[in-house]
């Protein structure tokens, strides 16, 4: 009996569009959310990340009708943010049938936004996302989709943030992010030892060997991964196996 | 049939509901005492905090003719939250009274492990269990708590690791309850829901 190791498609939407951005710059269209989380539920992924992306304020109305279009495709676990500043933020895309909500720029700014959300919904609905970029300084957290340094180390701010109640961390290196590179297993490891809760990690994945690495090396709890997901380039149902012959446990039944 | 799903004001109720009609359910959302009282299949859903939780029941009035509903045998399915408060308390929000049926404490998950428990676990079966008929062994759900009840006989039917053995299925004659979220676990989870409507007709 062993807690599985999770695989998380991640959809970043854009207007009502699955888009995907390449080292947090420059969109392609990937297709159609509803589709793409219904092939996703179907092919065993054991969560989805549906995260809004559009810079505008008016997109808002757009974002939780795609939130409540995806709900309605999944048997499984479903997590959405992007752009969430307030708690009647948070409360919207639960309500529009998200299980847990995410936030970033906006608990970096005040973080207080963390411990809000948490009292009100509980720790296991508050997923901290962070963006993080070496710099001479370190691992520091990025903010604005990675354009801005907050001057937070991010082994700090991840520590902090479990304190203030997020229930999970979403670790983006924002140096692979969209380069096929493979995760980053040193920051992961150094996160996942210095919280007690789980850390999906992000940016990079290209290969099965890539999750392999992050599941052994970074001690993540997850990984997530968009664009090798979008293109067909590798199925989560193959994906899963690979990682199970070579001893990760993973869910493989439906 | 007809599903009573109790809306105590801080539940996930769109999912329960979708999966509930999905195997060709019908459900209504109910409020009131009365509304309780009438109804022939409960479904007790819940995420969040337990203080919400019992708070959400008793100032809709709702925690006596719960109690009663159980008492004359109506089945009820608890989930997640659902499961905890069918118990005495929780070391979540100590001096709250649970719905005390089973007269035992939930726990906080202990430190030497992640905290929430999130994700998908296995479960060891304790002993035969109508809501896990014709699951394989080695199925896995989905759970997201920070609290849980330690497993005991005779109410669990099936525990769940993490930190130490907790009741993931609980079997007390007409009272049954789960601390993962079958609307959350695939088509095992629906099968769960399957297994509890059957076993409700």
């Amino acid at each position: 009996m062993t807690l599985a190791r999770r695989i998380i498609p991640c959809l970043d939407v854009d207007s009502g569009r699955v888009v995907k951005g390449v080292e947090f710059t420059g969109l392609r269209d990937m297709g159609d959310p509803e589709e793409l989380a219904a092939r996703y539920n179907s092919e065993g992924a054991d969560e989805l990340i549906l995260l809004d992306i559009t810079a505008s304020r008016d997109g808002r109305a757009t974002f939780l009708e795609t939130v409540n279009r995806v709900a309605q495709q999944l048997n499984i676990p479903f997590t959405a943010g992007g752009g969430i500043r307030r708690l009647e933020d948070g409360n919207a895309v639960l309500r529009a049938g998200a299980d847990k909500v995410t936030v970033n720029t906006a608990a970096v700014a005040r973080p207080e936004l963390i411990s809000e959300l948490a009292a009100r919904f509980g720790s296991q609905a508050v997923v901290l996302s962070m963006d993080v970029k070496k710099t001479n300084a370190g691992w520091e957290v990025f903010v604005r989709g990675g354009a801005e340094s907050s001057g937070r180390d991010a082994v700090a701010w991840a520590r902090e943030g479990v304190s203030r109640g997020a229930g999970e961390i979403l670790l983006t290196s924002i140096d692979r992010d969209g380069t096929c590179s493979g995760f980053d297993c040193g920051l992961t490891a150094a996160i996942a030892a210095q919280v007690s809760v789980p850390v999906i990690a992000s940016g990079g994945a290209k290969t099965f060997d890539d999750f392999l690495a992050v599941f052994s090396e970074g001690h993540a709890d997850a990984a997530l991964a968009a664009s090798i997901f979008h293109t067909a380039e590798h199925s989560i149902g193959t994906l899963k196996k690979y990682l199970a012959g070579r001893g990760v446990p993973v869910r493989l039944s439906p | 049939m007809k599903v009573s799903i109790v809306d105590y004001g801080a539940g996930n109720l769109p999912s329960v509901e979708r999966a509930l009609r999905t195997l060709g359910s019908d459900t209504e959302c109910v409020t009131r005492p009365d509304e309780i009282a009438k109804a022939s299949t409960l479904v007790l859903p819940g995420v969040g905090h337990f203080s919400a939780f019992v708070t959400g029941l008793r100032e809709r009035n709702l925690t006596a003719t719960l109690r009663d509903a159980i008492a004359r045998g109506v089945p009820i399915l608890g989930i997640c939250l659902g499961l905890q408060a069918m118990f005495a308390a929780s070391a979540e929000a100590p001096g709250e009274q649970g719905l005390d049926l089973i007269h035992e404490n939930v726990q906080a998950l202990p430190t030497k492990v992640k905290s929430p428990h999130i994700g998908w676990n296995q479960l060891r079966r304790l002993r035969e269990s109508i809501l896990l008929r014709e699951i394989p062994e080695d199925a896995y759900f989905y759970f997201a708590h920070s609290y849980a009840a330690a497993a005991g006989e005779p109410h669990t039917a099936a525990a769940c690791d993490h930190g130490f053995p907790f009741a993931a299925v609980v079997e007390k004659n007409n009272l049954m309850a789960v601390q993962f979220h079958p609307e959350k676990s695939g088509e095992v989870g629906s099968r769960v829901l399957r297994n509890f409507l059957e076993w409700a007709r």
